[in-house]
């Protein structure tokens, strides 16, 4: 009865499906289903080796510096960073004061509510607080950017790429879309998931951010790989400590395996199985 | 039950025995897990997923109570509270990580323990009931995990709540109505995050107290084995302490040495990078999918994209719940399957053809799996529904017939006939190359 009743289900959902499939692969092959402009024109990040890549990758300090002073002169206009908070800092390798300094001296302020009055009053920050959210007024909703590394396909790979990944519109493309022309107020990028971005092209010149002594020319190039980086670290602050665990974990566990298939074959010792 | 040759249980020491005389717990675990359960001798590597299971659950609970310490319900903070686990708690983003990639290593290794029971056929009789308490098990993982991977609060734990408790609104007449009860609103937000979160937390002691009574059912005919024939004596047993422990110990060894490599080098690579957006009820992802070892269902959900019926004239089934019904039954027909399987002969080792379509269904599930993972667009849309059309012909039409048609191997007398046979083999080869 089960067989009977489990045969008649399986004919019915087998049959559908074939019947469903066989009306698809119809309208597929009558009205080939057309390539999209994302799909002809989408381009994948460059890979780039950084320092923080592969098991035992470590950031560069001095880069994640650099990183947030692009950060902090270019895209903190727009873009906040809510998730980090200027104590985190001191893992770039800035001292207490430097830290103090920073926040004090930071762009926008605290705003904060009297509970008594209900007056709003804005204070400089303090390392104890996250760096203040901004608001924009402009075109677009710019995202947060503290998990933005690992919110993309692609990580710093994919920031990279799409910073500088801004040209013309390919004229092969306006050749085949016509109707893909970037609208105005917007700007063409192949990385960006639909090819048109409201971003301006942030790093536009070489030396927009002056970089101190010792450190290497702040081409466009450089300055997105190193913000590229900064923004590697903020979403993933704990990856050195991660790593580093990490090693001890996987070591002390395969000297437990080692032990426990000597103690396995020795206990099976003579036993057929 | 258990073999008459099982060894009885003597408490050594005086406090053992005073322990046993009042609360016989001692006698209980000697019994279930020590030296006074005989299992069969040939047991696999396959065998140890039971166990795993059991240890990957234990991560589950253990570092989910201390997640659960830090995190706030509540759809307004949810997703920041997560990462101030991931930032300021300490040891908070081992705990995190840990906790996700666990429940992605629970699935890898209970699908590994039920395609065991597939291909040695542990459903049949006398372990009808076991296999019927695992696939409760199963049902109540997917729920646990479906309802965690909801809490983070990002685009694809909102989209994905929306999608999933959306299936029930395919229900006719009261579907609607019963969605929005579901999720105490229209949409996902506080009071379904609240509920999910509280039943998160209930469902995996749940899961416990019905691997309680998976166990035990297992202990009444004892463990099943590769050759599919009953243990006949004490030759054919050993008892579980201390052989299988010292087995299921380096399974575990290296069970945690996979989970610990993914959990501190590739900690996300199971899961979305869109799950690290905020929920954001006004904007939808570009393809929704859920956790990778939903992908399958998730391909037979969507493999319906027609209507039931006549077209044109009269539709009996609108293709949305037949996904859905399908969907369900692809799980649901699990607990039909010992009555479905009635070849006499368990083991796949001894059933040529049956072995031929289990590795055939193998392929399919993961070209299903492959689908589902894939956004809704041709080819993959078709090539799942021949893929979902197979599955259920696997189980509903195939199974039935190759047991009825099937001519089996020859079966071995006894499991140490089986064992020694494999021996000689050995070392009939070992003296052949010496020979050389």
């Amino acid at each position: 009865m089960v067989r009977i009743l489990g045969g008649l289900v399986g004919i019915f959902f087998t049959g559908w499906l074939l019947v469903t499939f066989l009306v698809g692969a119809y309208n597929y092959v009558s009205a080939p289903p057309v390539q999209t402009v994302e799909a002809a024109f989408h381009e994948h990040p460059h890979a780039i080796s950084w320092s923080f890549n592969g098991p035992f990758g470590k950031y560069d300090k001095a880069q994640l510096q650099r990183g947030f002073q692009v950060y902090s002169e270019v895209c903190s206009a727009c873009h906040s960073l809510k998730h980090v908070a200027f104590r985190d800092l001191k893992d770039l390798g800035y001292e207490d004061a430097e830290v103090k300094a920073i926040a004090k001296n930071w762009k926008s302020k605290v705003s904060e509510k009297n509970p008594v009055t209900g007056d709003v009053t804005e204070r400089a920050p303090t390392p104890a607080d996250f760096i203040p959210v901004v608001y924009y007024a402009g075109q677009g909703t710019p995202p947060d950017l503290s998990l933005i590394a690992k919110a993309r396909h692609g990580g710093a790979d994919y920031i990279h790429s799409l910073l500088t990944g801004y040209r013309e519109q390919p004229a092969e493309l306006l050749k085949k879309f016509p109707d893909a022309k970037t609208p105005s107020g917007l700007y063409y990028n192949p990385y960006f998931a639909n090819l048109n971005l409201a971003m301006p092209p942030p790093l536009a010149s070489e030396g927009q951010v002056t970089y101190g002594e010792g450190n290497p020319k702040p081409t466009v190039d450089q300055m997105s790989q190193d913000v590229s980086a900064f923004l590697t670290w903020a979403a993933e602050p704990k990856m050195e400590a991660r790593k580093a665990t990490g090693f001890a974990v996987v070591i002390f566990l395969l000297f437990a395996s080692v032990l426990a298939y000597l103690s396995y074959k020795s206990i099976w010792a003579g036993k057929e199985h | 039950m258990s073999f008459p040759w099982a060894e009885h249980y003597e408490p050594k020491h005086p406090l053992m025995k005073w322990v046993d005389e009042r609360l016989p717990l001692p006698r209980l675990v000697f019994n279930a897990v020590g030296a006074g359960y005989p299992v069969p001798r040939n047991l696999n590597y396959f065998w140890n997923f039971g166990v795993l299971a059991g240890l990957a659950l234990t991560i589950q609970l253990v570092t989910g109570i201390v997640l659960a310490m830090h995190y706030a319900a509540s759809a307004g903070v949810a997703f920041d509270s997560v990462e101030h686990i991931m930032r300021d708690v300490n040891s908070g983003w081992l705990l995190r990580y840990a906790h996700a990639n666990g429940a992605s290593f629970f699935f890898i290794v209970v699908y590994i323990h039920i395609f065991r029971g597939l291909y040695f056929s542990s459903y049949k009789a006398p372990r009808e009931m076991v296999w019927l308490l695992g696939v409760v098990i199963f049902l109540l993982m997917m729920a646990t995990a479906f309802m965690g991977y909801v809490l983070p609060w990002g685009q694809m734990s909102f989209w994905g709540a929306q999608v999933i408790t959306g299936l029930f609104s395919a229900i006719p007449l009261v579907g609607d109505t019963l969605h929005t009860w579901l999720l105490g609103g229209f949409a996902p937000g506080d009071a379904a995050l609240n509920r999910f979160f509280s039943l998160h937390y209930l469902l995996p002691f749940v899961i416990a107290g019905v691997i309680i009574l998976h166990i035990w059912a297992l202990h009444i005919p004892g463990s099943s084995n590769p050759t599919g024939v009953e243990v006949k004596g004490p030759q054919d047993t050993v008892p579980f302490h201390p052989y299988y422990t010292a087995k299921d110990g380096f399974g575990a060894a290296i069970f945690l040495l996979i989970f610990a490599t993914v959990v501190f080098y590739a900690p996300n690579f199971m899961g979305h990078p869109d799950n690290y957006i905020p929920s954001n009820p006004m904007a939808t992802p570009a393809h929704i999918v859920p956790e990778w070892y939903f992908w399958p269902f998730y391909a037979i959900l969507r493999a319906f994209t027609f209507d039931f019926g006549i077209p044109g004239v009269i539709t009996i089934i609108p293709a949305k719940l037949m996904g859905v019904l399908a969907m369900f039954s692809s799980i649901l027909l699990l607990f039909f399957l010992p009555w479905i399987d009635t070849s006499p002969v368990r083991s796949g080792n001894y059933r040529p053809v049956f072995k031929r379509f289990f590795w055939l269904l193998i392929l399919d599930v993961l070209v299903l799996g492959y689908c589902g993972g894939s956004p809704a667009e041709e080819p993959y849309v078709m090539i799942s529904q021949i893929a979902a059309a197979y599955y259920f012909a696997h189980f509903l039409i195939i199974l039935p017939l190759i047991a009825t048609i099937e001519k089996p191997l020859p079966l071995p007398g006894s499991i140490t006939e089986a064992v020694l046979a494999k021996a000689r083999h050995k070392t009939g080869t070992a003296d052949a190359v010496a020979a050389e």
